[in-house]
């Protein structure tokens, strides 16, 4: 350990209750961020997983302009083989065709529309939580039957109940009349009204049949095996597809989850950016107190030839000790208090109304990840270092004989 | 070979409305390994003198030069790297880095110097022995009586074999037997190091252990006399 380093250290501990007051600074905002940031993180992970895994998926493949203006006819061609391929070539199975069209409902006492969505029941499991979501009866289990699964409020308003039949009315995709009969198989129950309400699946054969789809699709549906890996899939879709398809990822298809994502995360960072502002310039006024109460100090050690590089480096070294110690025992305690969070659950008031909007529990649990821990802290380390800078340099304006006059 | 020149050296301050003459045409040369004192009264211009020959201050007029350097005209770096490799100060207030042991004082010029820590322990150690404070080299200057620091002070600017060392009152805050001391510690180091010593003093204990003597009044030089018998 060199001289430089021990002066530097020791230099700290000359006020130690000075030094502790700006590493408890340090300490408190960097626990603020890493709980902050494991509760924002944890929250748009759940968002956007909870999301997408009822029936966006991580990407889709579609038709040109079927994202924005959902018309039959704007479809796939041979969809399953499209699936089947993408399958083979991703090595991935978490891939679904899916086709998609818009009927009247119609139960013995009651009509109701709702949108209908031929499904294949072996991979959709794999991408959507629907068929899981099944509260009475079962999910569909063959590609031709014709068989219907409604939401829990469908269900309800059509009143119409287990073995129930239904009626299709609708258009198919050459806009000739599409009707059906189909037995009521399952109900299903999200917890999302909308979905409740307006969402009927069926076989994708028997979807095929009624709609006059001839092989085509709407949609197919992919689940990557991380939210990291969306893009590298991307691209790899994006090689393997034709020219009259196109992919979509998530933010494409939701693009009011990623706004509201992003509305709630330029709040945040406006209150973090004051807080790195605040610890900043604590630590600011600290090291130009430190500076100022050594300029005779200063002087001599210039007199004896130490240029002033080496002394502002001596003040970035002393601004380095704080730093770390705040880093690491902010991350820790915030690390700690997240920990016992992430076991406990955390809510506010007024928590229900997003949480009822984006399928959330009513408690939120907080997950330490490695970019919450570090991410706060490390920008506050940064900008620490960054206000010891002027301190520094006003070392490099010092003259040795003025310096040694200050008492 | 000449050590120091000062060729019509001026330095003037300014005090208000009032103008100060703190060196008014000083024309002085010191010999390599000589050992001088510069007595003046307060206010004299013996502080300003050796600030301007150890480039911790530039004259407004007028040539200093340290052996073939003319040192007026080094910027700040080139001073520093100066005052690092070839001058060693002493001050009166002694002006120990208070947070650092005795040998941490006397390591750290060599560690600016970029001497490895090795040769740095060993060094700061021969060097405190020097100077007779072997068994204090673990403690801080505020352990340490004045005459001790001071010392350490000494060792810290000879520990470079600096070639010349200005000493502005070392004995300023010392009382008649440490001054004493430390003088016969100069003159040993002046004899073994063979290192240029320059004083500046108004203690006439102090100037009889100087070869030469410089009197300086007003900013101006007014006797210069070689002693002997020191």
């Amino acid at each position: 350990m060199g001289i430089t380093f021990r002066l530097a250290w020791r230099n700290l501990w000359r006020h130690p209750r000075r030094t502790w007051l700006t590493i408890s600074a340090m300490i408190f905002s960097n626990a603020v961020l890493v709980f902050m940031m494991s509760l924002q993180l944890g929250t748009y992970e759940l968002m956007i997983g909870n999301t997408l895994q009822f029936l966006t998926g991580h990407m889709q493949v579609q038709a040109p302009g079927f994202k924005d203006d959902m018309k039959m006819r704007q479809v796939v061609n041979d969809i399953d083989a499209l699936a089947e391929t993408l399958r083979d070539q991703l090595k991935l199975e978490d891939i679904t065709p899916r086709s998609s069209g818009f009927a009247l409902l119609s139960s013995d006492s009651r009509s109701y529309g709702a949108q209908i969505l031929g499904v294949d029941p072996e991979y959709e499991r794999r991408v959507s939580i629907i068929p899981s979501l099944v509260k009475q009866g079962r999910f569909l289990d063959t590609r031709e039957a014709p068989e219907i699964v409604i939401g829990e409020v469908l269900a309800r308003n059509l009143k119409a109940d287990l073995g129930d039949e239904v009626t299709l009315l609708g258009s198919g995709r050459d806009g000739s009349f599409a009707a059906a009969v189909a037995t009521v198989v399952g109900i299903f129950h999200s917890g999302i009204t909308d979905l409740d309400r307006g969402i009927a699946e069926v076989p994708i054969g028997f979807f095929d049949d009624v709609f006059y789809m001839q092989g085509a699709g709407h949609s197919v549906v992919l689940i990557t095996p991380g939210f990291w890996m969306i893009e590298p899939y991307k691209v790899r879709v994006e090689e393997l597809i034709e020219d009259d398809v196109v992919v979509h990822d998530w933010d494409a298809l939701q693009p009011g989850l990623k706004q509201a994502i992003q509305a709630d995360l330029s709040g945040a960072m406006i209150i973090y950016t004051v807080l790195v502002i605040l610890v900043a310039f604590s630590v600011m006024n600290t090291q130009l107190m430190s500076v100022l109460e050594r300029t005779h100090e200063f002087g001599v050690v210039m007199s004896l030839g130490v240029k002033p590089a080496r002394l502002g480096w001596l003040v970035i070294l002393e601004t380095t000790l704080m730093g770390l110690g705040g880093l690491c025992l902010g991350a820790a305690a915030g690390g700690l208090i997240t920990l016992w969070f992430s076991y406990n659950g955390f809510s506010f008031p007024g928590m229900d109304q997003m949480a009822a909007q984006f399928n959330l529990p009513q408690r939120f649990f907080p997950q330490v990840t490695l970019l919450s821990l570090c991410l706060g802290p490390t920008i506050v380390f940064i900008g620490s270092l960054l206000s010891s800078g002027y301190p520094a340099l006003r070392l490099f304006w010092l003259r040795p004989v003025e310096a040694m006059r200050t008492v | 070979m000449t050590a120091i020149r000062c060729i019509n050296v001026c330095k003037t301050y300014h005090q208000g409305r009032d103008e100060i003459k703190a060196l008014d045409h000083v024309d002085l040369a010191i010999d390599e390994g000589a050992f001088v004192c510069v007595s003046a009264p307060s206010g004299g211009g013996k502080t300003t003198l050796l600030n301007a020959i150890g480039g911790l201050d530039m004259p407004d007029s007028g040539e200093v030069w340290i052996g073939d350097t003319r040192i007026d005209q080094l910027n700040k770096g080139e001073l520093a790297e100066l005052r690092l490799r070839h001058i060693g100060f002493v001050f009166q207030a002694y002006n120990l880095i208070p947070v650092l042991t005795a040998r941490e004082n006397v390591e750290f010029v060599m560690e600016v110097r970029g001497v490895p820590s090795v040769e740095r322990q060993k060094k700061s150690r021969e060097i405190l022995q020097e100077v007779g404070l072997e068994d204090l080299e673990g403690r801080r200057p505020a352990e340490m009586s004045g005459g001790q620091q001071q010392r350490v002070a000494v060792a810290r600017a000879i520990v470079t074999d600096p070639s010349l060392v200005l000493a502005d009152e070392p004995t300023a805050n010392l009382d008649s037997k440490t001054s004493e001391g430390l003088m016969d510690l100069f003159a040993k180091l002046n004899k073994d190091h063979g290192t240029t010593f320059v004083i500046s003093t108004h203690d006439r204990r102090v100037m009889a252990h100087a070869r030469r003597l410089v009197k300086m009044l007003d900013g101006c030089i007014v006797e210069d006399i070689r002693q002997k018998g020191t």
